[in-house]
C-alpha cells in the first residue's frame, strides 16, 4: 500500500518538475498570468472605476464582489457545521473529561494578554477601515480581531472569552455580517443597478459613483470582517471544548 | 552538472520557485495518501494547500514592480493625497485609464485576490475536517485509519454496535404490508421500543437462514470495500434486541 503510494507521488512529483521547466520563470513580466487581459485591465480600470487606490480590495469586493460574497457564507457555514457536529450527536462519553486540566491563569501572561489585546483590536480595526488605500481588508483584519479573542481564551480560559463574546452572540454577528454584505448588494439593486453594482448608491447618497464604490467596499468589507471575527473564534471555541463551549483549554 | 540547458539548471536553478512548490506539494499528497492519522492527513491536506498558494503567489511576481496599491502618482483620482499638479491635471482631463507602459510596473492583483480567499477558507473547512476528526474519536476512540477500520469490522459482528442508526427503517413498512392482519398497535409498539413480539418472529426462516452464511462469506473472503453497509444493516438489528429488552 506505501509502496503504491510512493510511486505514485514520485510519479506526479516528476511530472509535474517536468511541467515545471515550462512555466514562466521567476518575475517574468510577460508570464501568461501577468500579461492577460483581465489583470491587466484591473490594473488600468481600478483608478478610474472607483476611488480605491488598493487593486486587491477593488478586484476583492467589487469587480469578484459575488465571488467574495460566497466565500464568506461559505466561512459561516463551516462555523455553523463545526458547531453543530460537535455539539449533537450520540452518546457523548464522560470519559472524555479526564483530560481537563484544572489550572490558575499565570499572572504574568494575563497581565501581558491585557495590555496587547486593545493593541491587537485596534491593529485589526485598522487593517479592516484602512483595507482601501494599504494592504489590508475584511479578511485580515477579521483573522486579526479574531486572534485576539482566542488569545483571550488562551491565556484565561475559555469561560472568560465567552463572557466576552457568547457563542449566541458569535453566530449572529457572522450573519448580520453576510447581511450587511447583501444588503448593501441588494440596495444597489434596488437603486436600479445589478447586485453588488455599487454605483448606484450614489443616487441616494451624495457622493460620486466611484466614491459611492469606495464607501460600498468599505461596507462590504466590514461584513466579511463580522463573520470572520465571530467564525473565527466560534471554530477555535468549539474545537477546543469538543462542542461543550465550558471548561476547554 | 549545473552547467547552461542541463535539466538540473532549469529545475534547481532557473525554476527552484515551482521545485520547492513540487516538492511541498508532494509532502502534503504524500501525507493524504499514507498516513494512517487523521489528523496527520489533514497538516498533508494543510501543506499541499500552502503549496498551491506559494505557487500562485508566485505567478503574480513581476520584476520591477511594486504593490498593487496605486502610488500617488498614478492613482487617476488622488484625492487621498492631493498633490498640486495631478490635482490640477485631473481637475482638466478627468481621470485616466492607466498607461499600458505602466501597468507592468503594478504586481498582479488577481492572484492575490484569490488567494486570500482561498486562505480563510481554507481555515474554514480546515476546522470543519477537525470537528468531524473529533466526532470520530468521540464516537470510535482513535483517529487512526486502520484502528477505525477494525472497529468498525468488530461492530459489524458484534451486538448491536451501530451508534445513532436505531431504527431499522425499511423493515417497519414491509412487514406492515406483508402481515396486514397484525394490527398497528404492534408497529407503534415496534417504534416505542418494545420488541418483544420482533424478538419472537425474527428466528423465522426467512431472517435467520441468510444471515449465517453471510457471515461466514464475509468472514472467509473479508472484502473490505462495499462489504459493510449491505451487510451492517441485515446482521445488526437482530442481536440488538436483547440488548434493548435488558435496559428496558
Amino acid at each position: 500500500m506505501k509502496r503504491t503510494a510512493f510511486i505514485l507521488v514520485l510519479l506526479i512529483g516528476l511530472l509535474l518538475a517536468w511541467a515545471a521547466r515550462d512555466f514562466p520563470a521567476w518575475g517574468d513580466p510577460h508570464s501568461p498570468a501577468s500579461s492577460s487581459a483581465v489583470s491587466s485591465h484591473f490594473i488600468a480600470n481600478t483608478g478610474v472605476d472607483t476611488e480605491v487606490p488598493n487593486m486587491v480590495t477593488a478586484v476583492l469586493a467589487d469587480y469578484r464582489g459575488f465571488d467574495t460574497m460566497f466565500e464568506t457564507v461559505v466561512v459561516f457555514i463551516a462555523g455553523l457545521a463545526v458547531f453543530s457536529i460537535l455539539r449533537g450527536g450520540p452518546n457523548r462519553r464522560t470519559r472524555d473529561r479526564e483530560f481537563v486540566v484544572d489550572f490558575e491563569p499565570d499572572l504574568i501572561v494575563t497581565n501581558t494578554v491585557r495590555l496587547i489585546v486593545p493593541v491587537i483590536q485596534i491593529f485589526a480595526l485598522y487593517v479592516l477601515a484602512h483595507g482601501h488605500v494599504s494592504p489590508g481588508g475584511g479578511f485580515q483584519g477579521g483573522v486579526a480581531m479574531g486572534a485576539s479573542f482566542i488569545l483571550i481564551a488562551l491565556s484565561w480560559d475559555l469561560k472568560t472569552a465567552l463572557a466576552r463574546f457568547p457563542i449566541e452572540r458569535c453566530f449572529t454577528v457572522a450573519a448580520l455580517g453576510i447581511v450587511i454584505y447583501a444588503g448593501i448588494g441588494l440596495l444597489s439593486m434596488f437603486l436600479g443597478g445589478e447586485f453588488l453594482d455599487y454605483a448606484h448608491l450614489a443616487k441616494v447618497f451624495p457622493v460620486s459613483p466611484e466614491m459611492a464604490r469606495y464607501h460600498a467596499m468599505l461596507g462590504v468589507e466590514i461584513g466579511v470582517g463580522f463573520t470572520v471575527t465571530a467564525i473565527m473564534f466560534a471554530l477555535y471555541a468549539g474545537l477546543s471544548t469538543d462542542g461543550r463551549m465550558r471548561d476547554g483549554l | 552538472m549545473f552547467e547552461e540547458g542541463s535539466i538540473f539548471n532549469q529545475l534547481l536553478v532557473e525554476r527552484l520557485n515551482y521545485f520547492i512548490y513540487v516538492v511541498l506539494l508532494l509532502i502534503g499528497l504524500w501525507a493524504m495518501i499514507a498516513k494512517n492519522n487523521l489528523i496527520k492527513k489533514l497538516i498533508g491536506m494543510s501543506v499541499f494547500q500552502t503549496a498551491i498558494i506559494l505557487f500562485y503567489v508566485s505567478i503574480g511576481v513581476k520584476d520591477g514592480a511594486t504593490i498593487p496599491i496605486y502610488l500617488p502618482e498614478h492613482d487617476p483620482h488622488a484625492s487621498h493625497l492631493p498633490l498640486e499638479s495631478n490635482a490640477s491635471e485631473v481637475g482638466a482631463h478627468g481621470p485616466q485609464v492607466l498607461e499600458a507602459s505602466l501597468v507592468s510596473s503594478y504586481t498582479n492583483p488577481l492572484p492575490h485576490v484569490l488567494m486570500l480567499t482561498a486562505i480563510v477558507v481554507g481555515v474554514a473547512t480546515l476546522g470543519l475536517a477537525l470537528s468531524v476528526c473529533l466526532r470520530i474519536y468521540r464516537g470510535y476512540g482513535t483517529v487512526e485509519e486502520d484502528e477505525l477500520l477494525e472497529k468498525l469490522e468488530q461492530m459489524d459482528g458484534q451486538t448491536g454496535g451501530g451508534r445513532g442508526r436505531r431504527r431499522p427503517r425499511k423493515r417497519s413498512p414491509r412487514r406492515n404490508t406483508q402481515e396486514s392482519n397484525q394490527s398497528r398497535k404492534v408497529t407503534s409498539a415496534e417504534k416505542s421500543g418494545s420488541q418483544k413480539p420482533n424478538s419472537s418472529r425474527r428466528p423465522n426462516p426467512k431472517n435467520a437462514k441468510p444471515k449465517p452464511s453471510g457471515e461466514s462469506l464475509n468472514k472467509s473472503e473479508t472484502k473490505d470495500e462495499n462489504r459493510p453497509k449491505p451487510v451492517r444493516k441485515r446482521r445488526k438489528s437482530p442481536p440488538r434486541k436483547p440488548r434493548e429488552d435488558s435496559s428496558q
